[in-house]
């Protein structure tokens, strides 16, 4: 039986997905924390002996593999831009869709204090851009000869003004910086561009970064680790909406619950679902990610309460929990990451506070309608994608694969009628990705894309048909 | 770039005709213009943001409802902070509520900053033909 292997290294875990491409099968899944320190192979062979021993699949049944990874703090990025709301946002939005962790956007011209920043923050790589194409040159310009100048080590992408390319990459080059010129993420104003940055930030990812956290020692095993975890998600969404050959799910939602932060895809267009409604600002990227640095349930537990407030948590228990339990709890869960919930108290906790991290994600996520009011009568301006009419919202993520009110959780991402501005799914149908593969078939979407999407469909579980009854 | 110049062009404050503007992109562009449009209801801010991202040598300002004294004052001001003080920046369309004489109008928006207002009926060409006079008298200015 050819196995095909798909590995992520987290940062909390390393889940082995083994799939049969020819019969379209998932053969089995496994997983064992991720050991950075002591080297990440240990990890790798614990989890492929827990597969062997539940699943039978032997080291030389693996034909091919591939990997993703956000172990070692993941991909983190910084984006350059002119104006905040424009390059800037353009630049952020590229990088979070090559799945980075954006740690800052810079706009304008880089001031010294912006620079120790940079320094302090020490990106991985740093995606610069500005102006239009033929638009404004000089601050790009100047920022690369800033960057030139402070002596960065990191890989630098250059996504901006044609017109300035030459002169950016001569900068960086006499520098000896490791510069790649791609096309603009604005190259006109109502035209966003992310794809090719998007590619580049990949290829560097790949060639480079895993080297430099040491994650390529698995590469004898596992071959290249080809891109971030959230790309590889985001990739899976991509390939389940478009289908292997057309036939697809179309527009689809999916979220994303981790410890530490939750994570937001949209695969759509996100254009006005109703007449009369006018679409304002940047154009949105079809393959849209958004990442809650704050909303996580384990680590960021706490931050969680704070953001909902602490009444929305004891509602939400049925008041079975004090306010005073809760944050005891929740503090507990900052520090115990890997914690598995045992007793249906805390499979309800960890469910009230993924509810509160997609409910707040979402909102932050989906567009928003805005009423002007003008001489000829109210006119409702969308900031942001329209994601009403959207068919299927699904859930991954550790507590979609062990948690027990999956569908209470994914309620919490559609239209509300307390919210009606936030223009979520109305009336999707609620999945559940229950044996967490959803990275694997992002991972197998560029080899074996038909298997991949059959087997993630066989395995999308609906979210009513769960236990939602102890 | 070989175009005659970069142009932002938007439909002012809460103001949905977007007829005017769009004939005039049109004929704009066709006489060589490099046309960015920002469509309608287009705050002050966004035609500042937009003309810096592109390194705009105009603003076109379209107000049509009558309410151009409330939603043009100020776009100069803002263009100053944001460092191109010395934009070009024209107003057209129904600037003013009723049929008002043109003189002291035009006087209002110059006053505003404006380096040119039109009235209702004006052509296409005359905005091209000043634009282009307008435009090469700052390169001379320049060289």
């Amino acid at each position: 039986m050819p196995i095909t292997l798909a590995v992520d290294f987290g940062s909390t875990y390393t889940k082995v997905v083994a799939i049969d491409c020819d019969d379209e099968l998932l053969v089995g899944v496994a997983q064992s924390p991720t050991t950075v320190g002591e080297g990440v192979m240990i990890g790798l062979e614990r989890a492929l002996a827990r597969l062997d021993a539940t699943s039978g699949v032997k080291r030389g049944d693996i034909t091919r593999s591939v990997a993703s990874s956000s172990a070692a703090g993941g991909l983190r990025m910084v984006a350059i831009g002119l104006v905040p709301d424009l390059t800037a946002e353009a630049a952020r939005r590229a990088a979070l869709g090559a799945g980075a962790k954006v740690l800052r956007a810079f706009a304008y011209e880089l001031s010294r204090r912006d620079l120790d920043e940079l320094a302090r923050l020490a990106p991985d790589m740093i995606l610069l851009s500005g102006g239009t194409d033929g638009g404004e040159r000089k601050t790009i310009i100047r920022n690369a000869s800033a960057l030139a100048a402070a002596h960065l080590q990191a890989p630098i992408v250059v996504a901006g003004n044609r017109a300035a390319e030459d002169e950016v990459e001569a900068i960086l080059g006499q520098a000896g910086l490791d510069c790649t010129i791609v096309e603009n993420v604005l190259p006109e104003l109502d035209r966003l561009n992310v794809e090719p940055a998007r590619a580049a930030i990949r290829s560097i990812f790949m060639k480079r970064i895993t080297h430099a956290k040491g994650l390529d020692q698995a590469e004898a095993v596992v071959g290249r680790i080809v891109m971030p975890t959230p790309m590889a998600v985001l990739e899976g969404a991509r390939l389940l909406a478009a289908g292997d050959s057309g036939a697809g799910m179309g527009d689809l939602v999916v979220v994303d619950v981790g410890g530490a932060t939750t994570d937001v895809h949209s695969i759509g267009s996100g254009a006005p679902s109703t007449p009369g409604l006018v679409s304002r600002g940047l154009p949105e990227p079809f393959a849209k990610r958004t990442v809650e640095g704050d909303l996580g349930i384990r680590v960021n537990a706490p931050t969680i309460v704070e953001t909902a407030g602490i009444a929305r948590v004891v509602s939400g228990l049925g008041e079975r929990m004090n306010g005073d339990q809760i944050l005891d709890r929740v503090r507990q869960l900052a520090v115990e990451i890997d914690r598995v919930p045992r007793e249906e108290s805390e499979h309800d906790l960890d469910a009230v506070l993924a509810g509160l991290a997609i409910d707040i994600a979402l909102e932050r996520h989906a567009g928003q309608v805005t009423t002007s009011y003008t001489p000829m009568g109210p006119v409702q301006l969308l900031h942001g994608k329209d994601l009403s009419a959207v068919a299927t919202v699904i859930g991954t993520g550790g507590v979609f694969a062990y948690g027990r009110h999956p569908r209470r959780m994914l309620e919490a991402a559609c239209y509300s009628p307390e919210s009606p501005t936030s223009l979520r799914p109305r009336d999707p149908a609620l999945l559940i990705d229950r044996r967490y593969i959803l990275f694997a078939i992002g991972l197998l979407a560029q080899i074996a894309p038909r298997a991949a999407a059959n087997v993630m469909r066989r395995h999308l579980t609906k979210a009513e048909d769960v236990c939602d009854v102890v | 770039m070989s175009s005659k110049g970069t142009l932002v062009l938007g439909v002012i404050g809460a103001d949905i005709h977007n007829i005017g503007i769009t004939i005039l992109a049109a004929a704009l562009r066709a006489s060589g213009f490099n046309v960015v449009s920002l469509g309608i209801l287009v705050s002050q801010e966004e035609f500042v943001k937009a003309a810096v991202e592109t390194a705009a040598d105009a603003l076109l300002v379209s107000s049509l409802c009558g309410h151009g004294e409330l939603d043009c004052p100020g776009l100069r001001e803002k263009c100053t902070e944001a460092g191109i003080g010395n934009i070009l920046l024209y107003v057209g369309g129904n600037v003013v509520v009723g049929k008002q004489d043109w003189e002291p109008v035009a006087a209002k928006f110059a006053a505003m900053g404006y380096d040119r207002a039109y009235p209702p009926g004006t052509t296409p060409q005359r905005v091209i033909e000043d634009l282009t006079a307008d435009l090469s008298a700052r390169l001379e200015a320049r060289a």
